[in-house]
């Protein structure tokens, strides 16, 4: 399930062939790899005036905290620096807060323009601002501006780079953003190399920083549903390497690939089947008796029944509803009526971009994958009383055994249909649940959050 | 001042396999390897040293001579877990529980796996013995001349391989037609045999109905469930089956009342309370004593030694020793090896003479509640690969006194060359 086409186009000889036929060529992104470097350049920092964050070069300023992580900081500031050729900065960050006026967004113009040519391959663009909050319609639509200008940047940048906004909703200056330093570490890295031209709310919150930002999950117990193989795999495999210890869940059938990856991880195993009646009561038992709780829970498990609404039969509709969005709603009502989900908890789904925009044979599946959708931001507050958050992860084309399905010219064609002109993997979902399961992001809540290198599809 | 006694912290199996069916191809060690890891698994016990690991295959390649050493090598277990074989026949299995519960009890280890895998597929396919003599000659020979000499004995015939045969040694008989001699001294009926089978299939299937092995199984090469298991089976489809032991004409041993030849693994965690607690592993049950005998099948009374009597021998010395009766038990687990032995068995509890005469009781043990035994099915509905019963057995038996929430089970399984064991769990 490797995509050929992208390595064909990045040996030499195809790398020339591509360029003079114009074809797509798509990056080799870079990704996370323990112990490398968080940033492979250096970053450009800088500020749009009447900003409402610490001073950028200040002592609680994004320069010390950036710093702090190992980054090469320029600031904008300093005369000259970011109009130096010579400098091919990784990344491009702006504190945008302080825009309020339609003139403000030319100091946005003003900052990004010049070194964008010179941004590495698999280089960061990160605009932070302030979400919309109905006080000023004027300000209101200068900050939406904003998301607008990361989206078409994220449809210009080449050779895997990519540009996000991270939205504050919080009424700066007297509230600082909960998880500001936690989104930025994951949007910099190659955590988030599928993650692009998404706008990411950071809110109030518990958002304590880890011990060690390496195994952020250290100490943790994380469940995972439908753990025994693709995407769910994956999760369990990045949560643990994060430091969590996983109890990996999967139906009593899918048992020998569970112990499998299980035994990979130093887990535990639990056979069971979410969608039946039994089951929140058997998983929280297993939880709480055998691991004193529970952290993280992972609501990966999920099937696909697709069929034309006209053709569909009862017991499709019905199987993919269960599955995908009941059992959810049953295991998320019984962790807030029970004892097992630990204060700092994180459950996380796993939504779909069929969720945002559906998809052709799948109105079951769209209505599940919409259906979490509609939890997520429903529990949010229910979490949040828990001193817990609760989010969605909308995985687009991603690289599993479920595309190899697809006829040959749909399934190249698609995977074309984003910035990045990739499908993303397995990884770079799990990725984005292991930040979500952080204690440091705990200001965000009740947010699905699409890793689909910028799909076309219902952006 | 009692001996601690060992708990039951859990169990894993493979679904049983029909033999030549889906494992096939699959190797003793392969199996026993993949019970382990769905052991370790579902205990996190990944890269734990237990005490050690206790297991056996009947049917033995010669290069499995370290079996279960070579799978805890080959598991997610530490490699500085110690291991070894055992073999008793189809006692392997609850014996290899009662040697790790021994030590745990004397306090020698704290943690241990218990188990037993047995392939007929993969069957231990000897060369020729006639053909054996002649090579190991050829090697001891010192010239090339009295090699020469050696090639004239060799005869056509010597290519046929020794396969090993489901018989005993010393009287040459299959355990089927041990049996068959037993059912007819017993005059054991071909109906209650057809209901005990029916019985068997049905229970067993009614536990994976209600997801009774969700916890105890893990999937293996595809297979998810006991693969002889007939849900659908009844005393009227048995009924058309003939005779397969015995008397051809007017046998009562049918394939389908007795056990046929099966491939699987089955494992069991044992580990003192202590060492559980501290992993915040369940105990379903403790294993309190055990009891074998044997009888002398060979040369004995025809109607008291049968082959696979001895489990009726060995019970009263344990209900003594418990100061028990056999009706203190909330379970028993009676191995099907046939439903004419579990028949016998109990005919034989309830006889007053035979009791007397046999057992040295002045009373008969008497009869046991029949609703109590084998309730979740057992080795005619789920196969019997030899080793591996006593594991499914007392794996079993564990979690139904832990869904109980107390109360004491009894475990009887005979075994080849006239042996038997008996257990009893508590919860």
């Amino acid at each position: 399930m490797s995509d050929r086409y992208s390595q064909l186009v990045n040996s030499p000889i195809g790398s020339r062939l591509a360029g003079q036929l114009g074809l797509p060529k798509p990056a080799v992104l870079r990704r996370y790899q323990p112990g490398a470097p968080l940033l492979h350049g250096p970053l450009l920092l800088g500020a749009t005036s009447g900003s409402t964050l610490p001073p950028v070069d200040g002592p609680r300023g994004l320069g010390a905290l950036l710093r702090g992580a190992g980054i090469d900081v320029t600031s904008d500031a300093e005369p000259d620096v970011g109009r130096d050729a010579a400098i091919r900065p990784a990344a491009l960050v702006l504190d945008a807060t302080g825009v309020a006026t339609v003139a403000d967004l030319a100091q946005v113009r003003d900052f990004l323009a010049g070194p964008l040519r010179r941004l590495l391959p698999s280089g960061r663009v990160i605009v932070i601002g302030r979400a919309p909050d109905s006080a000023d319609p004027v300000a209101d639509s200068v900050r939406q501006a904003l998301d607008g200008i990361v989206r078409s940047l994220g449809k210009e940048l080449r050779a895997g780079s990519t540009a996000n906004l991270l939205a504050i909703t919080t009424a700066l200056p007297d509230e600082q953003p909960a998880s500001l330093e936690s989104a930025l570490r994951f949007l910099l890295s190659g955590r988030a190399a599928y993650v692009d031209g998404q706008p990411i709310r950071l809110g109030p919150g518990d958002a304590p920083a880890p011990a060690d930002w390496d195994q952020p999950l250290a100490g943790r117990v994380a469940v995972v549903t439908g753990a025994a193989r693709g995407i769910g795999a994956a999760i369990a495999r990045v949560l643990a390497r994060d430091g969590a210890h996983v109890v990996a869940a999967d139906l009593p059938a899918a048992g020998e690939a569970l112990a499998r990856v299980t035994n990979k991880i130093n887990g535990t195993a639990l056979q069971l089947d979410i969608a039946a009646a039994d089951a929140p009561r058997i998983l929280l038992e297993h939880l709480a008796a055998r691991h004193g709780g529970v952290d993280i829970v992972v609501h990966n498990a999920g099937v696909t029944r697709d069929k034309l609404l006209a053709n569909m039969k009862p017991e499709q509709w019905e199987l993919v509803l269960e599955v995908n969005l009941a059992s959810q709603l049953r295991i998320n009502s019984a962790l807030l009526a029970g004892q097992a989900l630990h204060h700092g908890g994180r459950v996380i789904t796993l939504s779909s971009t069929t969720g945002f925009a559906g998809n052709r044979g799948q109105t079951n599946y769209g209505a599940s994958k919409a259906g979490v959708i509609g939890m997520v931001r429903s529990y949010a507050a229910a979490f949040a009383g828990h001193g817990a958050t609760i989010n969605g992860v909308a995985p687009g084309l991603i690289d599993t055994d479920m595309i190899n399905t697809m006829p040959l010219a749909t399934r190249e064609v698609a995977r074309r249909l984003n910035s990045l002109q990739q499908a993303g993997l397995p990884v770079d979902v799990a990725e984005a649940i292991a930040w979500l399961s952080s204690s440091g992001a705990g200001g965000v809540n009740g947010q699905v959050i699409r890793v689909c290198g910028q799909n076309l599809v219902g952006a | 001042m009692a001996a601690r006694r060992a708990a039951v912290v859990g169990g894993n199996r493979i679904p049983f396999a029909r033999s030549n069916g889906p494992y096939a191809h699959a190797s003793n060690q392969d199996m026993l390897t993949a019970a382990l890891d769905g052991l370790a698994a579902r205990f996190n016990l990944q890269d734990e040293r237990l005490g050690e690991v206790a297991a056996g295959a009947v049917l033995k390649r010669s290069r499995d001579f370290n079996l279960t050493r070579e799978s805890v090598l080959g598991s997610a277990l530490a490699a500085t877990t110690p291991a070894y074989d055992v073999q008793q026949a189809c006692g392997t299995g609850l014996e290899t529980a009662i040697l790790i519960s021994n030590k745990i009890a004397l306090g020698q280890i704290e943690s241990g796996i218990a188990g037993g895998v047995d392939t007929t597929s993969d069957a231990p396919i000897e060369v020729n013995d006639d053909l054996r003599q002649v090579l190991l000659d050829a090697n001891r020979a010192r010239s090339l001349a009295a090699r020469a000499k050696l090639l004239t004995r060799l005869r056509p015939n010597f290519l046929v391989p020794s396969i090993p045969r489901n018989a005993e040694p010393r009287t040459g008989l299959a355990m089927g037609d041990h049996q068959a001699i037993t059912t007819e001294e017993w005059d054991i009926s071909r109906e209650a045999q057809d209901e005990l089978a029916a019985s068997s299939h049905h229970n067993l299937a009614a536990a994976y109905e209600r997801g009774f092995f969700a916890d105890l199984m893990t999937p293996f090469l595809k297979l998810t469930r006991d693969q002889n298991l007939r849900p659908d089976t009844s005393v009227d489809k048995l009924a058309g089956l003939k005779p397969a032991f015995g008397d051809r004409e007017t046998g009562t041993m049918t394939a389908g009342n007795s056990t046929p030849l099966t491939d699987g693994a089955a494992t069991v965690l044992l580990a003192s309370d202590e060492w559980a607690a501290e992993r915040s592993l369940p105990v379903l049950a403790h294993l309190v004593d055990a009891e074998t005998a044997a009888v002398d099948y060979v040369h004995g009374d025809r109607k008291a030694d049968g082959l696979l009597m001895a489990p009726i021998y060995a019970l009263p010395r344990l209900l003594a020793r418990n100061k028990l009766t056999l009706q203190d038990f909330d379970f028993y687990e009676i191995h099907e090896a046939f439903a004419s032995t579990v028949l016998t068995t109990l005919a034989a509890w309830a006889d007053g003479d035979f009791c007397r005469r046999y057992l040295g009781l002045a009373e008969p043990l008497g009869e046991l509640d029949r609703g109590r035994l084998n309730v979740n099915g057992s080795s005619l509905a789920a196969g019997h690969p030899f080793a591996a019963t006593g594991g499914r057995i007392v794996a079993t038996l564990a979690k139904l006194l832990h869904e109980k929430g107390s109360g004491r089970g009894l475990i009887s399984i005979c075994a080849a060359g006239g042996q038997g064991v008996v257990a009893i769990l508590e919860a």
